[in-house]
């Protein structure tokens, strides 16, 4: 049984991705889009700079709500997620979170990844099974 | 120019992807997973797992090619430079380990147009070689001005 109830909040997870995380992201993950990793290419195209693989930041979301079984990759059951803005390397990314449901050994989680007030990721729902 | 909706439905071959320990690493290295079961075969055995084990968000990377056929294809009329990732959701089971081979298949499950913008939907279901479900994902995609 957990002791976390609906309304509590979940520890902050931070992390300043550095320049050339995008390019080790698009090496991991596969994808080369040059919007992630050419910041010239990302300008013709109409944005600020080279921005985040939205995965990239979903996976942030997944470790911020995996921190309430200490990392371990059995425990996050679902992850739902809406990109709803940019994201930009040399920026802080904040994840937190909410317990939205409680029960037993599993809470759904609500949570929220920004940079700043731009909130990249919102609507996101965990569902975590608690050690 | 409307969307075309006669794809709904369709299924791509299965896509195989071989997992391997030191993409597992890479991978683990580049979205900060710092638990060891992801980098040291022991650990990975010491907590119960089969053996080295993948982050959960490593799904996208065994996906990614079964998704990718389904994306480009002229049937479903997608026009990549205006597409945006919309929203994503994957639902776990099976943890995915170094030497197993999944397999993925794709079906366009949602084509529908909303404000001006196309909404292409996409499920993967993906496999492991004993047959055991390790994700299936539900991928949005928007077009805008179709």
């Amino acid at each position: 049984m957990t002791d976390l109830k609906p309304g509590d909040s979940i520890p902050e997870l931070k992390v300043t991705p550095d320049k050339y995380l995008p390019h080790r992201y698009a090496g991991a993950s596969g994808d080369f889009n040059p919007i992630h990793i050419d910041p010239e290419f990302a300008r013709q195209v109409g944005l600020p700079g080279n921005i985040l693989h939205g995965l990239w930041m979903m996976a942030q979301v997944a470790r911020g709500s995996a921190q309430l079984a200490a990392g371990d990759p059995r425990a996050l059951k679902r992850l739902s997620v809406q990109f709803r803005g940019m994201g930009f390397p040399e920026q802080e990314l904040v994840v937190s979170g909410t317990i939205k449901e409680a029960d037993g050994d599993r809470v759904v989680v609500d949570t929220v990844a920004a940079q700043g007030e731009n909130q990249v990721i919102r609507n996101a729902e965990a569902e975590v099974q608690l050690p | 120019m409307a969307v075309r909706t006669e794809a709904i439905g369709k299924q791509w071959d299965p896509a195989t992807y071989e997992v391997g320990a030191e993409k597992i690493r890479e991978f683990a290295d580049a979205v900060g997973a710092a638990n060891p079961v992801h980098r040291d075969h022991e650990a990975a055995r010491s907590a119960g797992f089969r053996d080295l084990v993948a982050p959960p968000m490593f799904c996208v990377v065994y996906s990614a090619r079964a998704m990718a056929p389904a994306i480009l294809d002229p049937e479903i009329g997608i026009n990549l430079a205006a597409m945006l990732h919309g929203s994503q959701e994957f639902d776990w089971d099976e943890p995915v380990c170094d030497g197993d081979v999944i397999s993925t298949t794709a079906t366009c499950s949602e084509i529908y147009e909303k404000d001006g913008k196309g909404f292409y939907v996409f499920e993967t279901v993906s496999t492991n070689q004993d047959g055991a479900e390790t994700v299936r994902g539900t991928w949005t995609n928007i077009v805008r001005g179709v």
